[in-house]
């Protein structure tokens, strides 16, 4: 599909113009697609691992915290866990790959003293264990979330960035060649015209 | 430079422990309770959102929602009963829209 123009000289160079510049915004978009893609397989091979991991000491954990109500009674455990002293907050940083900003979080180390938020008099020794589990947890969880996010934007910028170079080079640029090679044609042609007619009028004035 | 909080979402259950390391919990039995937690956690100044995946399966629009936002950071989380393979899937996919193949399960697939 050629686009419809007027074929004239001024035209032409404009899509002259056009097409260079498509064809430089191309090979740009193919490098940060190349780029985007190695930085991806990196991350996304870390995700799985990190995610496999942590499914694995969570369900562990799990079973610890079961194992920790079953010896006490529902209500003093969560008499127990009802305030707790600890409280955990994040810091968070953004992060730019490649243009695409995705957040960066960081557990704030705070100095608080590891103990735990009751009484030992009523609780039992699974429940510290546990507890102590679920924190090692939590900070690798941090990580997992921050990680999946950015693999989620990563992967949403790598599928943009391929559209817009299979558009460019499906689209755009056969069609600019196409419509340019038209108009040179119909220049051509008409310079021709020009020329016979001229040689034939030289012809008539001749005789 | 400012402070987050990290939320969690799911059966009281599986929540329960989390409770005691500072973690702000939200124990929902079914999706409307689901619903309106996350929308306290989308309001509220939340850097990580862990949610189970039986919680996150019956609200899946409202998670996709949060998960196309820069903040919250969704991450899904199996619980006490195990694992549903959610999380995984969504890696999956994650692979799937950029690469256009799967490269990290296709082993085991087929």
């Amino acid at each position: 599909m050629e686009i419809r123009v007027n074929p004239t000289r001024m035209e032409l160079n404009r899509l002259r113009g056009r097409l260079q510049m498509a064809v430089r915004g191309h090979k740009l978009l193919k490098d940060k697609r190349d780029e985007l893609m190695r930085q991806f397989l990196d991350l996304i091979k870390e995700n799985k691992r990190l995610r496999e991991e942590l499914e694995g000491q969570l369900s562990r954990s799990f079973a610890n915290f079961l194992l920790a109500s079953a010896v006490m009674s529902r209500e003093t455990l969560e008499e127990a866990l009802m305030y707790p002293t600890a409280d955990l907050t994040v810091e968070v940083e953004t992060e730019n790959i490649m243009s695409v900003r995705a957040p960066k979080i960081t557990v704030v180390e705070k100095d608080v003293q590891e103990t735990a938020p009751y009484g030992f008099a009523t609780t039992s020794g699974e429940l510290d264990s546990s507890i102590a589990t679920l924190t090692k947890v939590m900070t690798k969880l941090i990580e997992l979330a921050a990680l999946e996010k950015k693999v989620h934007f990563l992967a949403d910028e790598i599928d943009k960035t391929r559209r817009r170079v299979n558009a460019l080079e499906h689209v755009m640029i056969p069609e600019l060649e196409q419509t340019i090679r038209y108009i040179r044609m119909k220049l051509d042609e008409s310079e021709r015209s020009t020329l016979t007619r001229l040689m034939k009028i030289k012809e008539i004035v001749r005789a | 430079m400012s402070m987050y909080k990290v939320a969690v979402v799911g059966d009281k259950d599986s929540i329960l422990g989390f409770k005691a390391l500072g973690v702000t919990t939200y124990p929902v039995t079914g999706s409307e309770e689901a619903v309106d937690a996350l929308q306290q956690i989308a309001k509220g100044k939340f850097a990580v959102v862990c949610i189970t995946e039986a919680v996150a399966e019956q609200i899946q629009p409202q998670v996709e929602a949060l998960q196309n936002k820069t903040l919250p950071a969704v991450v899904l989380i199996p619980n006490n009963k195990g694992t549903l393979g959610l999380g995984m899937a969504q890696i999956k996919r994650n692979a799937e829209k950029a690469i256009g193949a799967d490269i990290l399960f296709g082993k085991e697939g087929s």
